[in-house]
Parts: structure tokens; sequence; C-alpha cells
């Protein structure tokens, strides 16, 4: 067992599992976003759950956070080593005649989704900590409604959607491969791959829409009519 | 037909290569790609010039000599086929040719588009084998019936030719597909069970060593291949590889 | 110098047990002192390599490839012999052996033949624990199949890559053996001379083709397994790089070379399509289990096919000419390749031929894709009147059989031969000539060894299909390994053979010094120019029918061409660098003289046998009128040739063949 993660397919299985913990990290998001359309109400305590919640915030979110940066760092690291594997290059390389552009730009659409994250961290999680630690509010006395304001205020100007709807959509080329190609590197590929290509490939696709829906949504909801 | 050639021309594996570009005329399209280059070496020779360097020898698609960067791709646009087996009416008058060696950190260029694919042979040394000595005192070939698709299956892996296209098409140099095969042929036989655990963990240490990239599943190998190995075997190479890692 | 063939006394079926059980050993202890040589790495090389360093001998392996996977026995395509029994259709020990001498045309070694039958079975068994993956049936057991010149299914198959799969599993036992540091392997290294020590072989020189560096390699035996010459015609089906050179080299260093002229021309190969054409490819025997043979009756029909105005399918049934089964009612499609392959030079040469040059027949699926269409409607319970239907579900049937052989045939002809028959001709495949060697595979010098293709031992005067596999094999796993085991036990006390001896220095001088005229001859012509040449006169004049004019003048056509080699031939390049030029160079100067000993034989045996056919002697007359004509009486020996200068100074040397097993008789598959 030891040394694994120094072994190339130890770490491909690693970007795999990280990868899939995020897949279902990113569709418990996006269905509590999603209720931000349907009821500000839930949107509210369900949120307000997730935020004061220790199982949630002692358990899973760091887990969740380790997840994250390991899958960059990791990502990383394997791209810096892919490159050294093939020190002169081709003049001529004819990369879209054998694989997808999508499998073949992993690095750069999961840079794009690294920097949103940035931004993600600098609109909501950092607000976040500063609310809880460094302004003190408890779970208790906390405002359990601020949630949805808070969210929505968010979209208001053009250019921070726009930023959204940009990085949704290399998100979605980022899963479009990266979500079934997980099952590949964890051993999965028999006569059910086909049915679950179509799947990946239609969440790859949804997930990543829904989330620029709601963005768009709330950005033309809160204009002056 | 009249073509462009450019190619990548060595030395040998100190010096600094270049492309080199070569008009070529009376090209035929029944001429193999390799019958092509012949034609060019002997205008080369003619001329008093070194020809072209390049592996090949059974020019028949099996024995994986021929290894060649055709226009961006291992053995060029054709599928399923080998450099050798490339036939020239797959290309137009007046075309652009650039050939180029298969290029990995792990396949050093010799000279000219000759590369050293003796990463692959060591792979093979630490485990691509049965250990049972060759007596021929072994159980009778029938004693263990193997189910046919088994067979087949181990058949389809087993086609593996060692030419190094899936390295030479990766984006990240990976041999995985060719260390799967053979890992899959042994791991669906009965015969390679009993050693299945050490060989994959060898095989891959060696794969490692041997400075390949890593498999980012990009399907490019699987395209490329000439025998058209099955990413299956890749699959099935990551699951073999992590029980192994389990038991060890 | 009288030959002994080492023959064990005793009834036949008991020779090689006796023989094992009469031998001396060399103890595992002792066996560590001992270093081999083995030359090639295909199925004969690879597998004595594996099997030696196994009992503990040290080896050294060198192959000219850049791996010892690639070695040409990779193409085999149909398939390898045992008589296993499998299909309960009453095949045996004896009848494989039987069938190989008959079909050898009586012109092998009983006692060697019989072995290779005896150990077919174990070979079977030995291939299937180290995970080659035969066919199968849907029972899980070992699947069959049928190639010429038996009536039996004794083929093992790997679809039609049988060559690659066994070969594959040589490289994997060799492997295991490098890995333990038992096999040093050298790869990209090309055998150039043999070092005799007080008359025994001790050593090799040898040229690393990377860098150029000429090389000694000692050791207390050396066995030879570089395969055949076929590509003394230029065009075949070998490998670009098969060369006979190793085997050349021990011929002159006094290795007598048996049988040059029997070649065989395979009946099934991709024709020529012009002049720039490299080589060959062969299309497997296998394909005779359910391919047709035909050329258009009326010559008309013919000639509009070369002009490009008829289409194969549209000439009627009536109108076909099976002419393998009009002539060999009893063997049909299947008959031996070598009748296979003078019937359609007959057919062409009559002027029925149906490509551009009019060299090729047809070879049909179209009535076996019906049958197996119709069956396979019946069973699935479809309406097998159908033709659309019958005819799909047959060409899936021959695609699983046939698909890889298909494709390859489309990729290089641009035709689909699932829609029109496919055109092959006869194309040079193997060579049953090569090393003479005795019972223990010993050559006539001491201490050299020859295996597999190249020696001459076990195919007589044409080889039966998917026996060379077999051959390669036993020779090296189940044979060499006891007959070296008897050499080499006086040799325990030897010790490691120096390389700073005269001998060694004498030979490499000699290889150095072929290289230097090579290299700064500054001829006008380039070492293809001399190949082709050279084929072109073997094919016309040695190839599937031969005349003592045309032999004759073949003779002094190579001497001639042999001269102006080495006054006009151009090396660039030089000579410590990869240079393949050189290396072609050096194979084609020993091709140029191999041909004319080649053509000597041709002329010396004025008989037809097998592959050798000579035009004075056919049958006159009775149900065999036109078939080859052999001569017992006078010509029931092997030709062994010693090394005297110049080829047309080679003293021959008769090994007289006896029959004590088997009644000599026409061969007739009528």
């Amino acid at each position: 067992m030891s040394g694994l993660l120094k072994s190339s397919i130890g770490r491909k299985v690693a970007m795999a599992l990280s990868g899939l913990f995020l897949v279902v990290f990113l569709t418990q998001h996006f269905v509590i976003n999603l209720l931000s359309v349907f009821s500000e109400e839930t949107h509210n305590t369900v949120s307000h759950f997730m935020g004061t919640n220790p199982l949630v915030q002692f358990g899973l979110q760091p887990v969740l956070i380790f997840g994250v940066f390991f899958h960059f760092i990791m990502g990383i690291k394997l791209e810096l080593q892919n490159r050294k594997s093939r020190p002169v290059k081709y003049v001529s390389y004819n990369g879209g005649a054998n694989a997808t552009w999508m499998s073949r730009n992993m690095i750069y659409t999961g840079l794009v989704v690294l920097a949103f994250l940035g931004l993600h961290f600098y609109d909501f999680f950092i607000p976040e900590l500063i609310h809880k630690y460094a302004e003190n509010h408890t779970a208790e006395v906390g405002d359990a409604t601020r949630y949805y304001a808070e969210t929505i205020h968010k979209f208001e100007q053009p250019w921070r959607v726009g930023i959204y709807v940009v990085s949704f959509v290399l998100l979605m080329l980022h899963l479009l491969h990266g979500f079934q190609s997980s099952f590949q590197s964890v051993g999965f590929n028999n006569k059910y791959s086909k049915a679950l290509k179509g799947f990946t490939t239609a969440w790859a696709i949804i997930i990543p829409l829904g989330f620029i829906f709601i963005a768009v949504y709330h950005h033309f909801n809160q204009l002056p009519h | 037909m009249k073509l462009t050639l450019k190619i990548w021309r060595q030395k040998n594996a100190q010096a600094k290569g270049q492309m080199v570009t070569y008009p070529i005329d009376g090209i035929d399209g029944d001429m193999s790609f390799l019958e092509m280059m012949d034609v060019l070496n002997n205008e080369l020779i003619n001329k008093g010039d070194d020809p072209v360097v390049f592996d090949h020898d059974c020019r028949e698609g099996i024995c994986g000599s021929c290894s060649m960067f055709i226009n961006g791709e291992a053995h060029g646009p054709d599928r399923l086929v080998t450099t050798c087996q490339l036939h020239m009416r797959k290309f137009k008058d007046g075309d652009t040719i650039t050939i180029e060696p298969f290029r990995a950190g792990g396949f050093p260029v010799i000279k000219d588009l000759m590369v050293d694919r003796s990463a692959f042979d060591r792979i093979q040394h630490a485990g691509g084998f049965i250990s049972i000595n060759t007596s021929g005192n072994t159980q009778d070939a029938n004693a263990i019936p193997i189910e046919k698709a088994d067979a087949d299956a181990a058949f389809d892996a087993a086609t593996c030719i060692g030419c190094g296209a899936c390295v030479a098409s990766c984006k990240n140099s990976s041999a995985m597909l060719f260390v799967s095969a053979k890992v899959s042929q042994f791991a669906l036989l009965p015969q390679g069970k009993v050693e299945a655990t050490d060989r994959v963990m060898n095989m891959v240490k060696q794969m490692d060593e041997e400075g390949f990239g890593n498999c980012t599943n990009t399907g490019a190998c699987e395209v490329e291949c000439p025998k058209g190995i099955s990413l299956e075997n890749i699959a099935r190479m990551n699951r073999e590889y992590m029980s192994a890692s389990m038991k060890g | 110098m009288a030959l002994d063939s080492k023959i064990p006394s005793g009834p036949l079926a008991d020779k090689w047990t006796q023989y094992k059980n009469d031998i001396n050993l060399v103890n595992p202890a002792n066996k560590r002192l001992i270093d081999v040589i083995v030359v090639g790495t295909g199925l004969a090389g690879g597998s004595a390599a594996a099997t030696l360093a196994e009992l503990g001998y040290n080896v050294k392996a060198f192959c000219f490839q850049d791996s010892p996977r690639r070695a040409h026995s990779i193409a085999a395509q149909g398939g390898i012999n045992a008589a296993k029994n499998y299909q309960g259709d009453g095949d045996s020990t004896y009848r494989l052996f039987y069938d190989t001498v008959k079909g050898g045309d009586y012109r092998s070694r009983e006692a060697n033949v019989y072995r290779l039958a005896e150990v077919s079975a174990n070979i079977i068994d030995q291939c299937v624990a180290q995970g080659v993956p035969f066919a199968r049936d849907y029972g899980g057991l070992l699947d069959n199949r049928s190639f010429g010149g038996v009536l039996v299914s004794r083929t093992f198959y790997a679809k039609g890559q049988t060559g690659q799969q066994l070969l594959l599993g040589a490289y994997s036992a060799m492997n295991r053996q490098i890995g333990r540091g038992k096999i040093k392997m050298y790869n990209r290294h090309e055998m150039l001379d043999v070092v005799k020590v007080d008359g025994k072989a001790r050593g090799i020189i040898t040229r690393n083709l990377v860098t150029g560096e000429i090389e000694r390699h000692s050791a207390h035996a050396v066995v030879l397994g570089t395969g055949g010459y076929g590509n003394v015609f230029y065009l075949s089906t070998n490998a670009m790089g098969s060369n006979v050179t190793a085997a050349w080299k021990a011929h002159k260093r006094g290795a007598h070379f048996a049988n040059p002229c029997y070649t065989q021309i395979h009946p099934t190969c991709i024709p020529v399509s012009g002049d720039h054409q490299s080589k060959l490819t062969l299309m497997s025997e296998s394909l005779r289990n359910d391919g047709r043979i035909w050329v258009p009756k009326k010559k008309e029909d013919a000639e509009a096919i070369r002009a490009g105005k008829l289409k194969p399918t549209e000439i009627a049934e009536e109108n076909r000419d099976y002419y393998l089964e009009r002539r060999y009612p009893a063997f049909g499609n299947l008959v031996p390749r070598d009748v296979a392959s003078r019937a359609a030079k007959e057919r062409c040469d009559a002027g029925f031929g149906v490509n551009k040059t009019g060299e090729a027949v047809y070879l049909d699926f179209a009535s076996a894709i019906e049958r197996y269409g119709k069956e396979q409607a019946y069973v699935t319970h479809q309406d097998a009147n159908n033709a659309a239907l019958v005819k799909k579900l047959g060409q899936e049937i021959v695609k699983t059989k046939y698909g890889n052989l298909f494709q390859m045939y489309e990729k290089i002809v641009d035709q689909n031969p699932y829609e029109t028959p496919m055109m092959i001709y006869p194309a040079v495949h193997y060579t049953m000539g090569g090393l003479w060697v005795d019972y223990n595979l010993q050559t006539s010098v001491e201490g050299l060894y020859a295996i597999g293709e190249a020696n001459f031992s076990d195919h007589g005067a044409n080889r039966l299909g998917a026996s060379a596999l077999m051959q390669g094999l036993a020779d090296g796993y189940f044979v060499l390994p006891y007959t070296i085991g008897d050499y080499l036990s006086q040799d325990i006390r030897t010790g490691p053979i120096a390389t700073d001896t005269k001998e060694f220095e004498e030979a490499e001088k000699n290889v150095r010094s072929q290289i230097d005229a090579l290299v700064n001859n500054n001829g006008t012509k380039a070492v293809d120019y001399f190949h082709k040449k050279l084929g072109k006169i073997m094919w016309n004049k040695c190839g599937m029918s031969r005349n003592a004019k045309d032999l004759e003048s073949a003779i002094n056509e190579i001497s001639d061409l042999r001269d102006e080699f080495y006054k006009e031939v151009r090396v660039p390049g030089g000579e410590d660098e990869y240079n393949e030029e050189l290396a072609k160079a050096l194979r084609v100067a020993d091709f140029l003289e191999l041909g004319e000993l080649f053509a000597k034989d041709a002329l010396t045996r004025n008989e037809s046998c097998g592959g050798h056919f000579r035009e004075e002697s056919v049958e006159e007359d009775g149900p065999q009128k036109g078939e080859a004509k052999r001569d017992d009486k006078n010509f029931t020996f092997v030709s062994a040739w010693e090394y005297k200068g110049a080829p047309k100074d080679a003293v021959l040397h008769k090994e007289e063949l006896t029959y004590e097993n088997i009644e000599l008789k026409q061969r007739s598959y009528k």
C-alpha cells in the first residue's frame, strides 16, 4: 500500500476519486443553489444548516477543502511531469485526430476553474469566515435568513455574471472528459460504459448549465423593472 | 504524384536534429509509405547523400519495427495500419508530408527517424511472462478449459506489436496501453493468474522508472494503435494494480 | 570427409527416447561454467536461448532487430501442427510423421521427422502453459483447422497471427531469463563470422549496428537460429532484414550447406504491383480451407479482365476453371504448396492470368460466404433463401475466421475481398535447404549448431503448411537442449574461452577488411540495384520451374554480377555509425555467393521433387501426365556442399537417405 501515490496508476486513481468526490459536492451545491430560484425560505434553511452544522463544518468541509487542493495540486504536478516525459516536442502534432479537445486541455479548463474558485472564495467563503469568526456571529445568534439576499446580491454586476458564465462553460468542458474518465481510471470499463458515458455527458452539460441559469436568472430578476 | 517531404534528420543520438525538405516525384498510389521512402533514399544515395534512416523489417504490419510520425499522427492518417501498410493512395498529388520519429523521453532518437524502444523490452523483463520452465512436461493443453470470451479477449490484448504508437500519440507519452495489453493477456488466462500480483506491480514500477508519462484517458492511443488494442485493457490494469496494491 | 548423420539405432519410435537415456548430462553446477551463444531470436533461437538459460547455461543471444520480439517468425500466420488428435479424426504421431515425409517428397530424414512429430504435442502443452492464447471453441477447448497436404485437422492457431503469439511466448520465456541475468541480450547486432579454435566453434564476431563497433564474443558452443535465405530472390515474404549471412559465414568456416535449391514458393501471396515493390505479403494457407482458386475458362475473358473491361464477379460459374479441384479432386484446393504454386504458374503461363501483369489467379470466398450464411440462417431461424441476408451472415462468419487477413488485403490492394475475389500469385516463402546438420542438429563444424529454418533437416524438398513453427519450437525447446548438453559435457573443465587469441584476431581482421573494402569502394550503383538484379535472375531461372540451360546461364550471370558488385557498389556513410546500406551490402555479398551455389545444386539435381521442379523430369503419360517426376534411383540423397572458395568449386557430399518405415511412392494428390 505504501508508495501507492508514487506510482502513475495510484496517482491516476487518486485524481479520479478526488474528482468524483468533487462531482458529488457540485451536485449538492447545485441543488442548494437551485432552491434559491424556487424558494427563498428553503434556500435559507438549507444554507443555514450547511453553514452551522458541526458535522458539515468540521467533518465534511475540511474533507472538501482537502479534496479541492489535492485535485488541483496533483493535477498540476502530473501535468508538469507529463510535459517532461516528451523533452523534444513534435513539429507537427495533430492531437485533434485522435482525442477530444476536452481531454487534451484539462489543465487549462482546470486552471480557469481554479481561478474562478479564487473569486468564489473571495465572494462567499471568506466573507462567511469573517462573518462567523472575526465578527463572532455564532450559529445561535447569527441571522439565519441572510443567505438568499447575499447570494443574489452577488449577481448584480454583469461582469461578475459574465465571469461566472465563462467559468462554468469551462467547467462543463472539464467535466465532459473528467467525469467519465474517472470511471475508466478506477477500472470501470465494460458493457455498461456506453450508458454511463451518456449519463456523465448529460450530467456534465446539465449541471453547469443549471449554475449558469441560476446566475442569469438572479441577475435579470433583480434588474429594475 | 509529386510530394514535398519534410523529414527529421539527426546524425546520431547526441547531435541536434532539424527538419529537412525534400521534393519527390513519380510516386504511385499503390506504393506503401516505406516504398516511397525507398524511392527517396535511392535518389539520395545516387546523389551521394546519406539515406534517411528508419526502422522497418517485415513490411506486413506485424513485427512492429516501423515507427514514423506522419503529419502529426503515429503511422499516419490511416487507421489500424502500421507505417509499412500505409499506402500512398491516402495522399494527394502536391501534398506536403511531415515525417518525424516517435517522440518520448523513453524513446531516445538513435538516428533520423529511428528510436530506441528498449524501454519496452525492460518493462517485459520485469514481469511480462509466466514463470514456468520450458520442459514441455506441463499438463495437457486441454486440461484447463478456458471460456472462449476470455481466450478471445486475451488474444486481442496479445496482438500488441510493441511498436510504440501509443506512446508516440499520447500527449503525455504514456505507455499504459502497451503495458496493460500484456498485463491483461495474462490476467485473463488461468495460467497467468498465479503471479498476477507481482506481475502488475513490477511492470508498472518499471514503466514509471522508464520515464513515460501518466495516462489521462484521452484515448489517443486506442485510436492510433495499429492493432486496435482497447482502452478496456488499461481499465483492467488499473483494477489489477489497485487490488495488487491492497494485497501487497 | 564422410557425412555421419549419427542417427541412433533401434526402432524408429524408440530412437529419441533411447537417445535421451544414453547421452551425457552436465550437472547444474557445471552448467554455470559453460557459455552458449545463440544467434537469432525467432521461434528456434528464442526458444533455445530461453531453455538453455533455464537449464543453467550462460547464454548470450544476438539479433539484428531492435528487439528479439521482432524476429520474422512473428509474421507466420496460419498455425502450428501437432499430433494431438483432439478432433478424433485419426491423427497420430505416425500420421504426422508420414504426412511430413510424403509432403517433403521423400527427401527428408526419417529419424528427424519422427522425432519432430513425437515432440509436437509437447509444444502445444508448453505454449498453453506459458499463456499463448490459441483459438478455442465454445466448450473452452482448443480449436483446430486444416492445412494443405493432409487429411486431418491438426493445426492449432491464433487467428491469422499464430507465429506472433508463439514468438511472443518464446520472447516471454526469454524475458524471464534476461530479467534473471541468465541471458545477456545483444539487440541490433549482426553476426559476421564464426570463430573456430582447434576445429571447434568457440565464438563469433559481431557488428553493433548502431555504433559500428566490431566485437568478439566467445562461448563453448554456437547455435545459429538465423532463419532462411528466401531473400536471395529479392522479392519474398521474408522480412527486409532476413539474410543468409550467419549461415553463409558458417559455411565458409566448414559447415556444409545442404539442398540449397529446395525453396518453397507459396501459392497464396498478394501479386506484385509494380517495380517499386520491396517485399511480398503472404495470405495464409488457411484461406484455402474456404477459398476456391480459379481462372477464367476462356482466354478472351482473361484478356478482358486484364484490360479492365470485365469483372470477375461477372463471369458465370460455368466459365470458371477451378483448376485445382479439376486436376486434384482428392485434395482440391488443399494440395501442398508446391503443387498449388506450379498449377497457378501453368495457368498464367498459358495466358489465363487475371491482373495487369497476367500473373495472378483468383481466390474466391463467394461460395464459402454462401455456405456459412445459409448455415447461420438455419441456426438463427431466418430465411435461408434470402440471398442478401445469407451473404451478410456469411460475411460475418468469414470475418471472424479471417478478418485480419482480409483487412490486410484490402489495405494493400484497395479492393474489398468480401465482395470481389482476392488476386493471388505464388511467391518465395521458405527455404527447406540450409546448413547440413546431423541428428544432434550439429553442423559439420564441431560445436556449431543450426536450428529452425537455418538447418535443412525436417522438411525434405517441400514443407507442409504449419510445420515451420512446429520445427522451430521443437528444435529450440525440446531437441537442442538435450543434444547440445551431450556435447557440452566434455567442456566442464575447459573454463572461459579467451577472445584475445590469434583465431579471434584473424576472424576480426577478415570482417574489418571486408567492411573497409565496401565502404571505400566508391562505386556508382546502390546495393539494391544488385539485389534486385540477383532476384530477377533467381526468379526467372531458379524459380518455380527450372531447366539445365537456364541454370547454367544463371550460374554465369550470378558470377558476373558478383564481380560487378565488388567493382561498382556504392556504400554511402561510414563504418562507425548506423549504416543500413553497409549492412545491406554485407548481406547481398553473401546472397551473391549463395545464389550461385543454389543454381549449381539445382543443376545437379536432375529430378523433380517437392519445390524443385525440373522441366526435364516430368511424367510423360498415364494418369499423372505432366506432374513432377521424382528419380528415387539416382537422387535419394541429401546434397551437402563443402566450401572450397568460389561457389562453383564447392564439393558435393551425398548423405544417402534410407527409408525403413515408409515405402517410397509417387506423391499423388489426385
